[in-house]
């Protein structure tokens, strides 16, 4: 989880222009560092690349939407990192 | 081209979602209402215009990818570079790579090039959603068999 942390609040900073050290692990991307939703498709390239993946976005925010989730599932940086360990450990080896 | 009306792709040339490409031929129109205020006397085909076309093969791209299932919108332009001005009557291939097909979103990178020369390039970013209405579909279809699209690729729709 923590190199995994690593690596998301990198692309984050980068890809965001937020300082480094404004992004813990207990941050909500939108709610606490102003991610918006056009530069959060940035942040999700950035880490789909890195990590292999195909985060399931659509499937995220029809379930956020329909109340059947807290935006916090997906969108706290450590859940956001523990969902990315669980698709990268889901690949065909 | 007809560059009032948008229709930047004249005919779809390369089409592999396989191989994540695709090419179209595009040529610019010796005449159009464009080119009375874009330039007097200097007529060019404005930058932005440029920027769609590229915009446009991507889409195609993105379309043939998904089988018509959803539509790309454009919604971020990265690194655009305009390197050549283009003229009336000139030939202009473009060309789509799909660096991306994300959940919700795809990332496609853009070429124009004329006589073998770079012409433009981007980075261009789409919000691929499900098609807003049966209107925009059908007309997409019907552009789509207009600049010869294969028909393999509208297996879903």
């Amino acid at each position: 989880m923590s190199s995994t942390f690593d690596t998301v609040a990198g692309i984050i900073s980068e890809t965001c222009d937020i300082p480094r050290e404004k992004i813990t692990p207990e941050s909500h991307a939108i709610n606490d560092l102003g991610i918006d939703s056009l530069d959060f498709l940035d942040v999700a390239f950035a880490i789909d690349k890195a990590f292999g993946i195909k985060m399931p976005l659509e499937q995220w925010t029809q379930d956020v939407n329909e109340g059947k989730v807290s935006s916090d599932r997906y969108f706290v940086l450590q859940d956001l990192c523990a969902n990315i360990d669980a698709l990268v450990a889901a690949k065909p080896a | 081209m007809r560059l009032e009306y948008f229709q930047m792709v004249d005919r779809i040339s390369l089409l592999d979602p396989a191989a994540r490409i695709a090419r179209a031929e595009c040529r610019v129109p010796e005449d159009s209402p464009v080119f009375e205020g874009h330039f007097p006397g200097h007529p060019l085909v404005p930058g932005v215009l440029l920027i769609e076309t590229m915009a446009q093969i991507g889409g195609w791209l993105v379309l043939a990818t998904l089988r018509f299932t959803r539509m790309p919108f454009l919604v971020q332009v990265k690194e655009a570079k305009l390197r050549a001005f283009v003229v009336p009557g000139q030939m202009l291939e473009a060309e789509a790579k799909l660096l991306h097909d994300g959940s919700g979103f795809a990332v496609v990178e853009g070429r124009i090039r004329s006589a073998g020369k770079p012409v433009a390039g981007a980075e261009i970013t789409y919000r691929v959603v499900p098609f807003p209405n049966e209107t925009l579909r059908d007309e997409m279809l019907k552009t789509a068999r207009r600049i010869a699209v294969p028909e393999a690729f509208f297996d879903a729709a």
